[in-house]
Parts: structure tokens; C-alpha cells; sequence
């Protein structure tokens, strides 16, 4: 069947059973928008920024599974995905964006609205095509989807020139692909994954780290499954929250530097840790001299062989897919004579409930002024644990992932990589499109908002009755915590003057606005939002100004070198 | 240490700026990046010479092999391999110069492939010890230009490196 190259990239994208593209037309991309005006099964979602449609696409991914689509116009288009495009990468979140570049005759030319997309995306995205013929484009957009989701995922960028998607082709979608450079390991090394179970057996102090790779592998069952054989203690990262149940006892919160203590305690003294899908980030171990100056024996088990072994010498090194290398450990366990021991585990228990019974995450409560954890747990109540919840970056980011407990994968979404400010809001979108009915949270800050505001509109537009709950303490909270705490209190440029009123800004686009002031008032304005089903509501929390995210590790400090409360300073 | 490491890699455009992107992005070295297509034309070989410890180069190899077009990567330096370097140099070749630079070539086992009343065009391949040498035997004053094409490399007897 012949046709346009336009009309080829949309028939892509319904073989590769797109559900939603985010996008924005622009003059490159008119010829592809026209194809999508003539179908209905790729639906194509408005936003308002190029960055929005990009991180929309990502949360869409984040929240199902599937890889997000987002397609942009040339120049400027182009420019403002790279934002998303370099936090899904930071992520390794599984995206195909569609860009639109200048007719062939003129790349070179310094045309209206041209600029290099493969060479400036190039360093952020796990693969970029620039597609110079229209036979190649379904070929092209396969190979995207499946070097996107495949191995570690990360987005993948075609740049399609105006003229090709106006030339005609032969349509034929490949069935098959197979590029003789890409092949990646998806199934472990038996021998090392026996070494690992003996190791796990003989450990005297054992502790499960796990990250954003469980997740990303749908391992969270598996994992479940093996720490729960084991009885060993287990911290998820930020990226890795809803990994294991966060209700469960063998659970110890967060690791890293705003984790718990006994999370980063455990880590820090631990004979073997295991480390599943998780990268040894500075944010998560701080020093790693500090860190390498305790003796213990590290397996670690990830997709990406250039993550082992990067910041932290590894001892047992597992390449493979996750589920797959975790499913194996528990095949070895159950077939092996050698059964955990939980005797042989008693006394470090006791030293982990020790450090636990410092009970880090408590606050200091107010009935004058709202206090941002009251806000979270009080969500985290109100929705029975079971919401889809965005955050952006800063201080409201903390509290979200410390004090809204995730039993399940999938239910946190937030740029823990790149760190992202501005994020929450398309992330909700995404999400929200992708779980309809489902109650969808965005914990913002009042600065974070800001910087992707616009959106509101296309909630309107496309109805999605997201909750925001802006934690709004007029400040940059964590530039803020940061210049009190080692800047001598010179709060330079970290005070956000000048706010619009949220409720009526969110009136005004048409949503339902709620400013609450008081913390008698918290429940039962989370109660009303998420009882309005059908409507976005703005929730502006008034809250304390002077509250820090606590337990602390300072840049560059050890893991148990921690700040624990105000009290400590 | 140093290294040089060969890679296959598709013959793509862009495919260079994948590899010297990453370099120059992670901070590694590169002493020297030669590449052209092998007699596969669809492949190029590069040969990369850089410089770190064993935990970089141990990085560098995972990263390039991490690069989705690049299709086999060794570190040919880590066994016996042969390496060179083509070197021409332009110098001034008058009076009794003119044969004192003819004989130094001879020595060297370089070839003259340009004559002019003036001047001299030589070329010289070898190792980078070599060319270093010949560039330390001949009068420094008398250099009007050198161009050196950075390492080739391949492994010696049975290591062969192909898809």
C-alpha cells in the first residue's frame, strides 16, 4: 500500500498500539498532524508546552509500563523537549518522540525554525534517527520502540523532515527487528547467580537495596517474593518506592540523603548488601569513600552492565533482567537444601529495630500553622494509600516520598535523575490519561508549579480531575534549607514574591480552587477534593515557611554522618 | 596506563560524534581517534588511544559498548598487538642540509615523496616512539609542517576482531 510518509508514521503508531500522543503541530510537523487528523486511534492530547508534552508521555510511561509518545515540531519545538527528553533519560524512562525537522533541500541552510535535534538531543536520549527517506520511517519508528523499551529503556528521538513526510513510500511494517549492535543480556549468569544465593545464605548482616530497575522491570512481585523467603531488611530509593510494600515490617524507608536511619545505618554496616536495579547515586550513599570504609561483600544485579561497578567496586556482578535474575535466585533457594536462617538473623534484627525505635520521620505537629508532612500523611490517609502520586522537586518532593507509603509499583512519579522542577503537573496528565477514574495527586510546591502552570488549560480541555496539592511556603524550601543551614542563613533569591492567588488562578482556568490555611481544615479539604470526581481541584496549602526535610545527609558526607531533626544542628 | 581500544561501529553519519560525544562528556581522554570503513563498507573500525586507570578504561569499554550502533569493542592493548602511526612532514632542505635530511630518512626508513628545490616531503610510519625519535634526530629549525594520522592497531596472531 502506498503512502504518504506522514500517513507511514501515524500507521507506526497504531501498530505499535500508541494510545495517546502529546504533542504541539508547528509548521514541520503539519503533513504528520493532517494524518492524525484523519483517524481515530491515535488519540492526540493538546498541551501547551513542548517540555509538558514530553514529561506527559513520561509519566504516561511511568504509570503503565508502555512506552509515551510525544511529537513536536522543528526549532523551537525541538528545543523545548529536550528538558523531558533529558529527564526521561536520567530516568531511563521508555519514550518515542516524533520531531519535525526542516525539508531535506534546507537542513544546513539555517532555515526558519531549524536547529541540529540529533546532534543537540544526542547526549540525552538512548538513541536518535534522523530519517532522510520515506521507506525508512516505519522501519525507523520499529526500531525506536524497541530500542526504547528494551535492555534499559530510555527515549528514543526520530527527527523526520518536512519533505519526507510529504513523499510517498510502499507501506509495510517490519514484524521482526533485529540490528546485529544491539543485542542485550536479558538473562543472568547462572554460576554468578548461585554464588550470590550461597552468599545471601551465609550473611550474617544482610540488607536488600533496591531502585528505579524494579520498577522499570515489573520485578516488584519477584522482589517481594525473594526478600520475604530471605527475612532480610529492605530500603527502595526515591526512584525504587513501591518496590516492596512500604507497610511491611521487613521494610525500612528510604535510603540516602534525606532516608531514614535505619535505612542508611543498615546500608553502612550491613556483611552483604544486595543491590537490585539501583546505581550507588550520590544521592543515595553520599561519599563513596565513606561508604567503601566499611567491609562488606556487594552483589549487584542490573540490566546495565556499565552501572556495576561505577562508583562502588562490586563483588558478585549479575547482568540480566531483573524479574528474570530475581525469579532464578528464588528457583535456586527453593531447590537448594539450604534453608534462611532466621536464628542466624536474630541479632542483626535486633540492632535494625534498634535504629528504627530512633523513629526519624516523627515531627513536630501544629495546631497553628500546617506542617507539609501533616499535609502528606493526611493525603496518604485520605486516599487509603491506593493514589497515583506526582511530586516535582524540593522540599514538598521529600516529604511526599517519605510520608505517603507505597505498597505498589508504579503509584510514584517523579524526576529523581535530572530533578525536574515542573514535572508534577504533566506527570499527572500522563498518569491520569492512562488510569481513568483512578484518583491522581500532584504534591507540588508553589515555585514548582509555576514552571509548567500553563497546563491547567489542557486539564481542562481534556477533562482530567487531578487533586494538586501545593505545599506552598513561598520559598524554594530546599535552596531555602540549604542557605540556612550552610550559607549562614543568606536566603538569596530563594523567596517567591509576588504569588498569583492558586485557587483563583485555578478558578480562572476553569477548575475548582480551595486555599486552606488551617490544619483543623486538612482532612476534610482532601476529603472534598477527592470526593469532586470529576473535577481538578487546587489545593493551596498555607504552610510553615521555616520547615526543613529531615534526617539529612550533607552533600559529600557519609551515610551515618546524618542530621536527624533541628535539634541536631 | 594507556590503551588503545578498536571498535566496530555502523557506518552511519553521526556515528564519529556518538563516540567523541561520550568522551567528551564523561571526561576521558583521548590521546588519538582513528576511523575509517573496513572492507565491510556498512562497519568502520575505529582505534581509540586514551589514558586512565583500570576502573575508567574498564568504564569507557562498557560505555561504548553501551552505544547503540557500536557493535564489538577490545581493548587490543591489553595483549600483543602491533601498532602505527603515518607520519608526513614537510621540511626545508637546502645545501648541505639537503643530504644530512636524505640520510636520516634513510636511517629511519622513511621515504622522500616530494622533492622541491627547497624542500622535502617525508614520509615515515611506525610506532609513536618511532616518529617521535625521527622527529628528535632531524634539526628542529628545519620542520615547515608534520601531520600525523594517530595509531592504527591490531591484535597479533589468533585475535582477530570481526563480526
Amino acid at each position: 500500500m502506498v503512502l504518504t510518509g506522514a500517513e507511514i508514521v501515524i500507521r507506526s503508531l497504531q501498530e505499535e498500539k500508541a494510545e495517546y500522543v502529546f504533542g504541539y503541530p508547528g509548521g514541520a510537523v503539519l503533513h504528520i498532524y493532517d494524518a492524525l487528523f484523519q483517524q481515530e486511534n491515535v488519540r492526540h492530547v493538546l498541551v501547551r508546552h513542548e517540555q509538558a508534552a514530553v514529561h506527559a508521555a513520561d509519566g504516561y510511561s511511568r504509570s503503565t509500563g508502555k512506552v509515551g509518545v510525544a511529537l513536536v515540531t522543528s526549532g523551537p519545538g525541538a528545543t523545548n523537549a529536550v528538558t523531558g527528553i533529558a529527564t526521561a533519560y536520567c530516568d531511563s524512562i521508555p519514550l518515542v518522540i516524533i520531531s519535525g525537522q526542516v525539508p531535506t533541500a534546507a537542513i544546513g541552510q539555517d532555515a526558519f525554525q531549524e536547529v541540529d535535534t540529533v546532534g543537540i538531543t544526542r547526549p540525552c536520549v538512548k538513541h536518535n534517527f534522523l530519517v532522510r527517506d520515506a521507506r525508512d520511517i516505519a522501519s525507523t519508528i520499529k526500531k525506536a520502540f524497541y530500542l526504547a523499551r528494551t535492555g534499559r529503556p530510555g527515549p528514543v528521538l526520530v527527527d523526520i523532515p518536512k519533505d519526507v513526510t510529504a513523499a510517498k513510500a510502499e507501506f509495510e511494517y517490519p514484524a521482526e527487528i533485529s540490528m546485529r549492535s544491539y543485542n542485550p543480556v536479558v538473562k543472568g549468569h547462572h554460576g554468578q547467580i548461585k554464588k550470590a544465593v550461597q552468599l545471601l545464605l551465609e550473611a550474617k548482616r544482610p540488607m536488600i537495596y533496591t531502585g528505579g530497575g524494579v520498577i522499570l522491570a515489573d520485578a516488584a512481585e519477584a522482589l517481594t517474593k525473594l526478600t520475604r523467603m530471605l527475612g532480610f531488611p529492605i530500603t527502595n530509593t526515591l526512584m525504587g518506592l513501591g518496590g516492596y510494600p512500604a507497610s511491611d515490617r521487613q521494610y525500612l524507608g528510604m535510603p540516602g540523603m534525606h532516608g531514614t536511619y535505619e535505612a542508611n545505618m543498615s546500608m553502612h554496616y550491613c556483611d552483604v548488601l544486595l543491590a537490585v536495579g539501583a546505581r550507588f547515586d550520590d544521592r543515595v550513599i553520599g561519599d563513596p569513600n565513606h561508604f567503601a570504609s566499611e567491609p562488606r561483600k556487594i552483589i549487584h544485579v542490573d540490566i546495565d552492565p556499565s552501572s556495576i561497578s561505577k562508583r562502588v567496586k562490586v563483588d558478585i556482578p549479575i547482568v540480566g533482567d531483573l524479574k528474570e535474575v530475581l525469579e532464578e535466585m528464588i528457583r535456586q533457594l527453593e531447590a537448594g537444601t539450604q534453608r534462611p536462617n532466621a536464628e542466624q538473623l536474630a541479632p542483626w534484627w535486633k540492632q535494625v529495630e534498634e535504629w528504627r525505635s530512633r523513629e526519624c520521620m516523627k515531627f513536630k505537629n501544629s495546631d497553628e500553622i500546617i506542617k507539609p508532612q501533616f499535609v502528606v500523611q493526611k493525603l496518604w490517609e485520605v486516599t487509603g494509600g491506593d493514589a497515583f502520586v506526582t511530586s516535582d522537586v524540593g522540599q514538598h518532593q521529600m516529604w511526599a516520598s517519605q510520608y505517603y507509603r507505597f505498597d505498589q509499583p508504579r503509584r510514584w512519579l517523579n524526576s529523581g535523575g535530572l530533578g525536574t522542577m515542573g514535572v508534577g503537573l504533566p506527570y499527572a496528565m500522563g498518569a491520569q490519561l492512562a488510569n481513568p477514574g483512578r484518583p491522581v495527586a500532584c504534591v507540588t510546591g508553589e515555585a514548582s508549579i509555576q514552571m509548567n502552570i500553563q497546563e491547567l488549560s489542557t486539564c481542562k480541555q481534556f477533562r482530567l480531575p487531578i487533586k494538586i496539592c501545593n505545599l506552598n511556603n513561598r520559598y524554594l524550601g530546599m535552596v531555602r534549607q540549604w542557605q540556612q543551614l550552610f550559607h549562614g542563613g543568606r536566603y538569596s533569591e530563594s523567596y517567591m514574591d509576588s504569588l498569583p492567588d492558586f485557587s483563583r488562578l485555578a478558578e480562572s482556568y476553569g477548575h475548582v480552587g480551595m486555599k486552606i490555611e488551617r490544619p483543623g481544615d486538612v482532612e476534610g479539604a482532601l476529603r472534598e477534593a477527592f470526593a469532586r470526581k470529576n473535577d481538578l481541584v487546587f489545593l493551596d496549602f498555607q504552610v510553615d515557611p521555616t520547615e526543613n526535610v529531615y534526617p539529612m545527609v550533607q552533600g559529600g558526607k557519609g551515610l551515618t554522618e546524618m542530621i536527624l531533626s533541628a535539634e541536631d544542628l | 596506563m594507556r590503551h588503545v581500544i578498536s571498535l566496530l561501529i555502523e557506518n552511519e553519519s553521526g556515528a564519529l560524534s556518538r563516540v567523541s560525544g561520550l568522551f567528551s562528556a564523561r571526561g576521558y581522554n583521548i590521546e588519538s581517534l582513528t576511523v575509517a570503513p573496513t572492507e565491510d563498507a556498512s562497519m568502520s573500525r575505529m582505534t581509540i588511544v586514551t589514558v586512565g586507570s583500570d576502573e575508567i578504561i574498564e568504564q569507557i569499554t562498557k560505555q561504548l559498548n553501551k552505544l547503540v550502533e557500536v557493535v564489538k569493542v577490545v581493548d587490543i592493548s591489553e595483549a600483543a598487538h602491533i601498532e602505527r602511526e603515518l607520519m608526513l612532514i614537510k621540511v626545508r632542505a637546502t645545501g648541505k642540509d639537503r643530504e644530512e635530511m636524505k640520510r636520516t630518512a634513510d636511517i629511519f626508513r622513511a621515504r622522500i615523496i616530494d622533492v622541491t628545490d627547497a624542500s622535502y616531503v617525508i614520509e615515515l610510519t611506525g610506532n609513536q616512539s618511532k616518529l617521535d625519535a625521527f622527529l628528535g634526530a632531524i634539526d628542529s629549525s628545519l620542520i615547515l609542517e608534520t601531520v600525523r594520522s594517530g595509531i592504527c592497531g591490531i591484535g597479533r596472531g589468533d585475535r582477530v576482531l570481526k563480526i
